[in-house]
């Protein structure tokens, strides 16, 4: 009589528990590096002593898929690691990525990934930014892509649309469809500042057009590329 | 961090006896070398906010060789340049800042910064890149 009632006890349990057990796990073992809380760094200061990107707005951010995935095999997303200024230095035709200087991320067993995962899509302050963008569904050439996002817009210079080519002091952008909501994709191309209002990525004033058609570009460019 | 600073010394002031207000001093320093110079003042320099929004293109020593110019098409203007720098007036360099390339007619990959940089800032932008170039202003424009 007892088993079969421990038994029904602990599988309650550990249901109840998934999200509290997400939540622990993200004070224990990852708020030392990511601030969890906010606000974002008000100054270029206070954005230096950063040690990883914020992630309490991860719920506003990323797809849930896409963490569970990662924090099982993290992979880099910044080619020149966080803060860039600390992974730099001068080389012989320009400054250089010092490669040896990036650390490697930490990686969970699937069940810790997906709770710590579900508490990060809990932590959502921005819903009012990804509620404004308004996206209705579409494709783009990689061409009239390319065309918006290299020529007309400049964001080439500092993200790598493939894994070799672009710039580096912005997060890669080949695998962002996967990675990223579609609304947060629109809403910090409009307003970078909006997310962090001292982040080192200008607002250059991109027409809602023009956004629209680097959402879809984006979405292409992660179709072709598998490299998750 | 200005803030606990200040909080600090008014404690060291009333409450401490000369050996402890020694130690904390003496913690207060080593504290503001470590986040120096953040720490030291209110706003951000133009030093730290040339490193932060500048760097990734123009480059570490300002020569227009950031980590980023590999693909670009246009490459950077070289701040050390004392020719093509002393061709610019401190307003339309402030422009260029402010609204980008495309505000003087140059290249749109050079970004506009009017969303995080304040207009005293840029100004103070503007002074670091003529120490930059050891140039002065434009003549005649
Ligand atoms: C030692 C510091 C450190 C710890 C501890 C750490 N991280 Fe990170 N994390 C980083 C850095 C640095 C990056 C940026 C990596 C990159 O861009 O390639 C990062 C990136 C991330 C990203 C992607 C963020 C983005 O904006 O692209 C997620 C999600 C993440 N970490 C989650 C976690 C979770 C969950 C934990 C705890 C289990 C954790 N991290 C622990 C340093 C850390
Ligand atoms: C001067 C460098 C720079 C330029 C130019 C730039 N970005 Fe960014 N971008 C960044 C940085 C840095 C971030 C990270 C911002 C943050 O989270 O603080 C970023 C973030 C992003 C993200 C979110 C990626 C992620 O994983 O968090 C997207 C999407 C993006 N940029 C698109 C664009 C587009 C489109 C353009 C052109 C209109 C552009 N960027 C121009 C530097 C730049
Ligand atoms: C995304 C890369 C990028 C970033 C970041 C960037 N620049 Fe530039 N900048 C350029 C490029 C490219 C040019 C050359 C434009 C041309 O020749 O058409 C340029 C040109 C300039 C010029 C010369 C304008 C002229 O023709 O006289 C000044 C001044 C300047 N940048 C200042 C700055 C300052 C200050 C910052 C930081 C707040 C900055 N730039 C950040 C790419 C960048």
């Amino acid at each position: 009589m007892r088993l079969p009632l421990w038994c029904f006890l602990s599988v309650f349990y550990s249901v109840a528990a998934h999200a509290a057990d997400g939540d622990a796990l993200l004070q224990s073992e990852c708020a030392a590096c990511h601030n969890l809380t906010g606000p974002a760094a008000a100054t270029v200061a206070e954005l230096r002593t950063r040690k990883a990107p914020d992630l309490f707005y991860a719920g506003n951010k990323f797809r849930r898929e896409w963490l569970v995935r990662w924090l099982q095999q993290p992979t880099r997303v910044r080619p020149a690691g966080f803060l860039f200024l600390n992974h730099i230095k001068p080389g012989a035709k320009s400054d250089v990525v010092d490669a040896a200087s990036l650390p490697t991320h930490p990686a969970l067993d699937t069940a810790r990934a997906t709770a710590a995962a579900d508490a990060l899509m809990n932590l959502r302050p921005h819903d009012a930014l990804i509620a404004k963008e308004k996206l209705a569904a579409g494709t783009l050439s990689r061409a009239m892509g390319e065309m918006v996002f290299d020529k007309f817009s400049g964001c080439l210079a500092c993200h790598l649309i493939e894994p070799e080519y672009g710039g580096v002091s912005g997060p890669e952008l080949y695998s962002a469809g996967t990675r990223l909501q579609a609304e947060y994709i629109a809403s910090i191309v409009r307003t970078p500042q909006a997310w962090q209002p001292k982040t080192w990525m200008p607002d250059k004033h991109i027409s809602d057009a023009n956004i629209v058609k680097i959402v879809r570009y984006l979405d292409t460019l992660s179709k072709e590329n598998k490299h998750e | 961090m200005n803030k606990l600073k200040i909080r600090l010394k008014k404690a060291d002031f009333y409450v401490f006896s000369g050996c402890e207000r020694m130690i904390i001093g003496l913690k207060i320093a080593v504290f503001s070398l470590f986040f120096a110079p953040g720490a030291l003042f209110a706003s951000d320099t133009a030093a730290d906010n040339y490193a932060l929004y500048c760097v990734q293109c123009h480059g570490l020593r300002g020569d227009g060789k950031g980590i980023n110019i590999r693909d670009m098409s246009v490459q950077p203007r070289d701040h050390t340049d004392a020719k093509a720098m002393s061709g610019r007036s401190d307003a339309e360099i402030f422009k260029a800042i402010k609204e980008g390339g495309l505000a003087i007619d140059k290249s749109v990959q050079m970004p506009p910064w009017a969303e995080v940089l304040s207009d005293a800032e840029i100004t103070g932008l503007v002074s670091y890149l003529r120490t930059l170039c050891k140039c002065s202003n434009g003549a005649g424009k």
